[in-house]
């Protein structure tokens, strides 16, 4: 049911590495290091200044994937990879853009499942790409059903 | 500062036990990543997804999960982070993070990375890649 949009892609969105951001984020997560909300500690790291945690591009507006209809709920995440060039530095922009790589459907033990893998791209100002973060997102039967039916 | 290259295969990152998760940490979670699928928040909307209760946002764990390495960042940076959700963390579960280091080259360090909760069983699991300078 997603197959067609295999390939498809985001129109690019600009993200900025918002300082506010990273420190909400990192307390969220319960690890304000002074790598990611101290100034000071960052000005005197090796990055000059401060870092975001790895996992802080779930933040980023990835834009929209025309034709690609997720439902907001009923969606469950299977995997997730991060893959950097170096860290994201705060105050830098990024451009974030996604793209569906490959679905496919599988009989499990719940029924048929679909098996939806998305990646998504974030470049630095001189085009450099500084990660990608790929996800696989099942999608159970009745979920299925209920976009389908749409 | 923990000295990566005093590590062996075998040897872990010193492991974090995490405060019972609250149902504070998983609005924060909500606010700060954007992700407000009311399932991590909401009972009823829980219950209504089949759910025993409001479960933690995978990403929560995942997020939790690297601050394992946040004492590294001025010899190296996380490469590659690859997780598998393969269990749901409910209100007041207890979480412990750990890291074994599996593998190493010249300037990576390769781990075995978890979050497992009270009765041992692994929430997420995956690997960390560790590049250094």
């Amino acid at each position: 049911m997603f197959n067609d949009s295999i390939g498809k892609r985001s129109t690019p969105v600009k993200n900025i590495v918002e300082r506010g951001a990273v420190k909400k984020f990192a307390i969220s997560i319960g690890d304000p290091h002074p790598i990611f909300i101290d100034e000071e500690a960052g000005r005197q790291s090796r990055y000059g200044t401060n870092i975001a945690p790895p996992t802080f591009p779930r933040v980023f507006d990835y834009g929209t994937i025309e034709s690609l209809n997720l439902p907001g709920k009923g969606l469950i995440h299977g995997e997730q990879v991060y893959r950097y060039k170096r860290p994201l530095l705060i105050g830098e922009e990024i451009t974030c853009y996604s793209e569906v790589k490959d679905y496919y459907e599988k009989k499990g033990k719940h029924g048929e499942m679909g098996f939806l893998a998305l990646e998504n791209y974030g470049s630095a100002a001189d085009g450099e790409v500084v990660f990608i973060a790929e996800q696989l997102v099942i999608i159970n039967e009745t979920i299925r059903k209920k976009v389908m039916s749409k | 500062m923990t000295t990566l290259t005093e590590l062996h295969i075998g040897d872990s990152l010193h492991p974090i036990e995490l405060n019972p998760v609250s149902r504070l940490d998983l609005i924060k979670y909500a606010g700060a990543s954007g992700d407000f699928n009311p399932i991590h928040t909401i009972d009823d909307e829980a219950r209504n997804a089949g759910l025993p209760g409001i479960i933690a946002h995978g990403m929560w764990t995942m997020g939790n999960l690297a601050k394992l390495f946040s004492n590294l960042y001025e010899i190296g940076f996380i490469e590659e982070y690859k997780i598998r959700f393969k269990g749901m963390v409910f209100l007041n579960d207890v979480i412990t993070l750990s890291a074994d280091l599996k593998e190493k080259s010249e300037d990576r360090y390769y781990f075995r990375v978890a979050a497992t909760d009270q009765s041992g069983r692994e929430a997420i699991s995956g690997e960390v890649i560790f590049k250094v300078y």
